[in-house]
């Protein structure tokens, strides 16, 4: 009781003074308890796992146990030591870090099975990145289950298409984004207009990326049918990378504006007051003025949403249709995206006798997808951190 | 912010040697068109659906049907639908938050600063993860390992009529779509939540410890209440997500006709699931049904997105004056 210990002794202060030597650190429980009480929670988890499980001895369910077995130990062995005020402090403190423990196993587990499955593939037939699936059957994957025949087709379609649309969705959605923000931060100056306008952004942001979807293949085909006529061969041409790049357009202008906003408003008035005191006009101070020193949250902003929409596969699904060849044109035909691919070759097997050449392709495609988003996370955070301008004069 | 940027109104020749008024006015416009752009919208987002729709609202009028497709009416056909996307997206939300708030406080007040920022960082990436990926693992690795869960459930709690019934074999049920969408959500509710948590004022807080209060005592003393605005709205930010969840839910149930049972494969389904599943196949009066399943969509989500940014903005009043 006399051992004098910082992990067990987050608040001395609030000890009551004692009779021992150390007056600080009496009625405090010596800095081993959480030893002991992990290790005889270990060892009584064992016993009942073993006892529970029969033959087979289950490491999850070991886990488990121990770890609500210690959570409970720890807190009744502090009530007797201590007093009920540190158990319950004790109690949470490992209730918080329980739910952080439990949140990382679906991540680690997700990026797993994408690793796990789709290396190994990428790394043996690298070939899927320039192929894509023209001319592929059934028949080549059952060849490829049955006799071990290297796989056939591949993704560059799925790439190409993913490529287009997100360009296209950045070409419409940016300078609409960019605009707004401009209008909010600059020319609204809190009046009902721009409150709305931020009201309906924030609605915006959460409309449903199906929705969005559902949005842009009506307003097409409307378009269409009003302006060219509504024969089969007409309907055929609403799907189209265009309808997915307006679709994904609505989904990436709210996060355009409010990550642009906020950069613009944390430029410095002085920047601009100074601008408008040598006469300069307004329009050349947001030009020459505000959008340079605000660059750098800009870009990383707008990487942010193109990251976001590269994954988003509804939208694509029911705006873009489905083919297996490489369409370059986003204004005619049907194109393929890759997180599409991905879902389709794990719903449709191209072979439904012979699924694991699809499932194959599908995780090589998920891990290609996984690495893109990365990256340009990546490439967010770094123009961020790198061209941020340097927060002094305020 | 920019009041005090007002430009002065006497013409100068200073002002006129480089870009006039001219670019000025063009300027200013085009920034303002931008905005009511984002304002037609949103508003032709409801007024194309709703068109599209109306020959499933009203057959009888709108279309040379007397009846839609798959069911007699409209709202026989889209109740199930509503009623699964509510089912799963509160599965969701229960699972979800309780370890959100937990995460949030333990990057906010437990965790040394030296890990805190990690874990923000960790917490990012599985919100960068793309749903496909999230529906691919969910059903390969997760819905296989639910299986026992399910048989247990089944076994100890069957007379619950949530978990009776034939229990799966597959996995791929309501509940494990449940569970797939609270992983989705979770790093929404965590980011939104920690922002609040840390907005705590630091003064409530020493006051708190100086006073005696152990270190949960002094978070439930001083950031709950402070937070407890934000915490609601950020859940309903959450559900707002997991209601137009698509492709998790697609690719992890295998879907059909209503059941309370969550343990059943081939049960339930979500109205985004099934647009995506019959969409790209559909046309005529099946595409109208879908894009109409699609408006009760929007609907609902747009409801839940408005209430959770009105307790936002109502609360971001109150905490500015105090």
């Amino acid at each position: 009781m006399t051992i004098s210990n910082d992990t067990a002794a987050p608040q001395r202060t609030s000890v009551p003074g004692g009779k021992k030597k150390n007056s600080l650190t009496a009625g405090q429980k010596p800095g081993w308890t959480w030893i002991a009480v992990l290790a005889g929670a270990l060892v009584v988890a064992a016993g009942i796992t073993a006892l529970l499980g029969g033959g087979a001895f289950s490491w999850v369910g070991w886990l488990i146990i121990a770890a609500v077995l210690y959570v409970l130990g720890m807190y009744l062995v502090t009530r007797v030591i201590e007093n009920a005020r540190r158990a319950t402090d004790g109690l949470w403190q490992n209730l918080v870090w329980a739910a952080f423990l439990l949140a990382l196993i679906p991540l680690i587990s997700v990026i797993w099975a994408v690793v796990a499955n789709g290396l190994p593939t990428l790394l043996e037939t690298p070939q899927l990145l320039w192929r894509d699936m023209q001319g592929v059957t059934g028949s080549d994957d059952i060849a490829t289950q049955t006799e071990g025949a290297p796989l056939a087709g591949g993704f560059l379609h799925g790439l190409v298409g993913t490529l287009m649309i997100t360009l296209l969705a950045t070409v419409i959605s940016v300078p609409i984004g960019l605009l707004t923000s401009i209008y909010l931060v600059e020319y609204g100056r809190g009046g009902w207009f721009s409150r709305a306008i931020v009201f309906f952004v924030d609605v915006m942001t959460g409309i449903p990326s199906i929705v969005a979807g559902l949005f842009a293949f009506a307003a097409v085909q409307l378009v269409i049918t009003t302006f060219i006529g509504d024969g089969p061969r007409q309907l055929q041409m609403v799907k189209m990378g265009l309808t997915a790049a307006i679709a994904l357009s609505v989904l990436m202008i709210p996060v355009v504006v409010r990550s642009t906003e906020e950069m613009l408003r944390v430029v410095p008035n002085e920047l601009r007051e100074a601008s408008y005191a040598l006469g300069v006009r307004k329009w050349r101070t947001i030009f020459k003025v505000v959008l340079p020193t605000a660059m750098s949250g800009i870009a990383s902003g707008v990487t942010l949403s193109i990251a976001r929409v590269t994954g988003e596969t509804a939208p694509i699904l029911v705006t873009a249709g489905y083919i297996a060849t490489t369409n370059w044109n986003p204004f005619d035909g049907w194109m393929t995206a890759l997180p599409v691919y991905i879902y389709r070759q794990l719903i449709n097997p191209t072979a439904p006798a012979a699924g694991d050449p699809s499932a194959e392709r599908a995780w090589a495609a998920a891990l290609v997808l996984i690495v893109i988003v990365m990256l340009l996370n990546l490439i967010a955070r770094i123009v961020a951190k790198a061209f941020a301008p340097k927060k002094t004069g305020r | 912010m920019t009041d005090t940027a007002t430009e002065p109104s006497r013409k100068t020749s200073l002002k006129g040697s480089r870009g006039g008024e001219a670019g000025d006015r063009v300027f200013s416009g085009l920034a303002l068109t931008a905005g009511i752009v984002i304002l037609l919208v949103l508003a032709f987002v409801a007024v194309f659906l709703l068109i599209e729709s109306l020959p499933a609202l009203w057959p009888e009028v709108f279309s040379d049907q007397d009846s839609i497709e798959s069911a007699d009416t409209f709202w026989q056909y889209v109740w199930p639908l509503m009623a699964g996307t509510l089912i799963a997206s509160i599965i969701a939300i229960l699972l979800a938050t309780p370890v959100a708030v937990g995460i949030a406080l333990y990057i906010s007040h437990y965790a040394p600063r030296s890990i805190a920022t990690p874990v923000g960082y960790v917490i990012d990436l599985l919100a960068a993860i793309p749903s496909v990926v999230f529906g691919a693992w969910g059903m390969t690795v997760l819905a296989g390992a639910m299986v026992p869960i399910y048989a247990w459930l089944n076994e100890y709690l069957g007379w619950i009529p949530l978990f009776g019934g034939t229990p799966t074999t597959t996995g791929r049920t309501l509940l494990t779509s449940g569970v797939v969408l609270a992983v989705m959500i979770l790093p929404i509710i965590t980011s939104l939540c920690r922002e609040i948590f840390l907005q705590t004022p630091k003064l409530h807080e020493e006051a708190a410890l100086a006073l005696g209060a152990t270190r949960w005592e002094m978070i439930k003393m001083t950031v709950f209440p402070f937070a407890r605005a934000g915490i609601v709205s950020s859940i309903m930010l959450g559900l707002g997500r997991a209601l137009g969840e698509t492709m998790a839910v697609t690719l992890v149930l295998s879907p059909g006709i209503f059941s309370w049972s969550l343990i059943q494969s081939g049960r339930n389904a979500t109205i985004p699931s099934e647009i995506a599943l019959n969409f790209p196949e559909a046309f005529g009066m099946r595409q109208s049904e879908l894009i109409a399943a699609g408006l009760m969509l929007f609907i609902i989500t747009l409801a839940v997105n408005m209430v959770a940014r009105w307790i936002v903005s109502r609360h971001k009043e109150f905490s500015g004056a105090n």
